[in-house]
């Protein structure tokens, strides 16, 4: 089953995914792994950003039709089921659409 | 209520300061995460699935208007505009940046507030009645005996690296408010045959995976010996709890795996070589000190007010209103429940409305309660109309305090890192399908008490209906217990088989509570209909043929 990579960053918490040797906070724009050994290698690259204080606790997780396959990163992904004014919903709309919602209130950190 | 010293305002000041190092060192690398997690995890910081929580103490639930408004300031400056009162009576915000904290830790401290022992394994915030000085039936208030357990845990040398973590509540009435047998240890302040005040102490209750409830473990301590005692329990706790096995290291397991007599030998034992050689007592003056902060408000010669029972305010009064031990007062219930809402969230304005409704009305304090509901002890009769009048305007007069839509309910998986399912949303569609207040009155007191995960934050075996969120490959499912109780009449609610679906639980219970209804007698509580029944009756209906159980 295809994975993305994940972790949270280290300043504010908020969730992150990985793309292209960075991360960025919508699940939709993630780099996909379909290949264990390269999911292993992104993982191992990732541990380089733990080494650097920017991030924490890397991890993959499995995705089926680019979506999470457990509710836990479903929520992740989202935010709160039960306040979807906040969380990355509010910034990016829900998970599986790209469509803008109106912005959450907040500053972005960025690393 | 009680007010830093000294001591008190430079030890907080000097706590938040070493933080700020603490996070400084953190995020410029000197510090790694696993050297970090537990400093921060000592100042109440979780990182949880969406961002960092905080975790706020509230000892013994007390809060004063002032506090609520630094609450409000910072859910309003550095989280989201809300907060989310715990079943520890403590609030967290599920929103903090790491780099604020120090700022929101500051912040706290000029309120007389800070998030010191809200985790680690440690003695936790001490919890009690939340009617504490208010209601009719306590001996005396509990909460100087909280307090003065708080101030001999706070950074107790011996006790900051338990093998797990310790709660302790305080009770002083024949109703226990206060969840005491689900505590590791716990004072119920009593008086014996001769009429003198003094402990029963219990030991070894708790919840999450293994549920226990206490026992006794000293009949009537003194009340001078009081930490003397208490250090007793926690020694052998410190030399006996298992360090080897999170899952086994909690008092309860100790507790229940040598018995009652062997434990309270020990304990004795304890206590008499603490006492040979030299213990903590603790004077009258200095009690009478600690008593003096939590000296009742200087109450008004009323008398007894025939209150309305109907109408809008009459059930608010029913169900919300409880007798007070001064005549012409009541203690008010300001539920968290709102039909369809999250219990136990309110908002930052809410916050506010509360504090200028508390300086109106001349309430000096107000009280967080393990049912993530806030208590207004001292309450004028005649004032209740106008309360209540202020509390529809924040939309926070919901009139169903001890009833079936007064659901506590964890964060679940819709915040929390620990969760295997959500339980906020199912709590949600269980209060809408029985939002009818005439049905809820019909039904009576029956509470509801959900978790989403084994570790019990929202008090599941203790409910008198009770539900477990559970993951079962990656899909949500929800346990279903009935006959916990976490009051005088102790229980540990029993599992009544395979999971329901997200979509099959509210069914369940609502096809659980027709049960009850059907074969209650008159003046029975769901409780005490299912301890005369038991499991059978519910079982057979529950499983209706729609639904899917799960394995």
């Amino acid at each position: 089953m295809p994975q993305l990579l994940t972790a949270n960053r280290l300043i504010d918490g908020r969730v992150l995914y990985w793309r292209g040797g960075g991360w960025v906070e919508n699940l939709d724009e993630a780099e996909g792994f379909t290949d264990a050994a390269v999911a292993d290698t992104a993982l191992a690259a990732a541990k380089e950003f733990v080494a650097r204080n920017l991030v924490v606790n890397p991890y993959l997780f499995e995705v089926k039709d680019g979506r999470p396959v457990k509710e836990r990163e479903i929520i992740r992904a989202a935010g709160p089921s039960v306040r979807t004014d906040l969380g990355k919903q509010a910034k990016y709309g829900s998970t599986g659409t790209t469509s803008p919602a109106a912005p959450e209130r907040d500053d972005d950190v960025s690393i | 209520m009680y007010r830093y010293d000294e001591f008190d305002a430079r030890f907080v000041a000097e706590r938040t300061e070493q933080f700020r190092f603490q996070v400084q060192r953190r995020l410029n690398g000197e510090l790694t995460e696993d050297q970090f997690k537990p400093l921060r995890l000592m100042n109440g910081l979780y990182l949880q699935l969406h961002a960092y929580m905080l975790r706020i103490a509230v000892p013994y639930g007390t809060l004063s208007a002032r506090q609520l408004r630094k609450l409000a300031e910072i859910a309003r400056k550095y989280d989201k505009g809300y907060g989310h009162f715990t079943t520890r009576q403590n609030m967290q915000f599920n929103w903090p940046k790491l780099k604020d904290v120090p700022d929101i830790l500051a912040e706290l401290a000029t309120v007389e507030m800070h998030c010191i022992q809200t985790s680690g394994n440690c003695i936790r915030n001490v919890t009690a009645d939340h009617f504490a000085g208010a209601a009719a039936d306590e001996i005396e208030d509990p909460r100087p005996v909280a307090e003065l357990i708080r101030q001999w845990s706070s950074l107790h040398p011996e006790f900051s690296f338990l093998p797990r973590k310790f709660k302790i509540a305080v009770i002083a009435a024949p109703h226990d408010r206060a969840a005491l047998r689900y505590h590791d240890a716990a004072v119920e302040i009593v008086k014996n045959d001769e009429g003198r005040t003094g402990y029963r102490v219990w030991v070894g209750g708790g919840m999450g995976r293994t549920p226990y409830l206490a026992y006794v473990v000293g009949d009537f301590v003194e009340k001078p010996d009081l930490l003397g005692f208490l250090e007793a329990i926690m020694r052998v706790y410190n030399e006996n709890g298992r360090r080897d096995n999170i899952f086994k290291a909690r008092i309860k397991i100790l507790a229940h795996s040598i018995g009652e007599d062997e434990m309270r030998e020990r304990v004795l034992r304890e206590f008499q070589e603490i006492k040979t050689s030299g213990y903590l007592q603790v004077p009258d003056e200095e009690r009478a000190r600690i008593a003096a902060y939590f000296a009742p408000p200087d109450f008004e010669r009323l008398t007894d007010e025939a209150l309305p029972t109907d109408g809008d305010l009459g059930r608010w009064i029913v169900n919300n209103v409880t007798p007070h031990k001064q005549p012409g007062y009541a203690v008010a219930t300001i539920s968290l429940k709102p039909i369809g809402g999250v219990p136990g969230d309110i908002s930052a304005d809410q916050l506010d409305a509360v504090a200028q409704l508390m300086d109106d009305f001349g309430l000096t304090e107000i009280r967080a309660s393990h049912e993530q509901n806030l208590v207004l002890p001292h309450v004028r009769q005649k004032d209740l109309p106008a309360v209540f009048a202020r509390l529809q305007v924040l939309g926070l007069a919901t009139p169903n305090a001890g009833l079936i839509t007064d659901i506590i309910c964890c964060p679940g998986l819709d915040y929390c890192d620990l969760a295997n399912a959500r339980s906020i949303p199912v709590a949600q569609e269980i209060a809408k399908r029985f939002a009818d207040l005439d049905r809820q009155e019909d039904i009576g007191e029956l509470k509801i008490k959900m978790s989403g995960c084994i570790n019990a934050c929202g008090h599941h075996h203790a409910g008198h209906i009770g539900i477990l969120g559970v993951d079962k490959k990656g899909v949500e499912y929800y346990q279903l217990l009935l006959g916990g109780s976490a009051a005088e009449d102790a229980s540990i609610g029993e599992i009544m088989g395979p999971g329901f679906g997200e979509h099959e639980i509210a069914d369940a219970v609502e096809r659980v509570v027709d049960v009850y209804l059907k074969l209650r007698r008159p003046g029975e509580r769901f409780l005490d209909t299912y301890r005369r029944l038991g499991m059978e009756p519910f079982k057979n209906v529950a499983y209706g043929e729609q639904l899917h159980a799960a394995h």
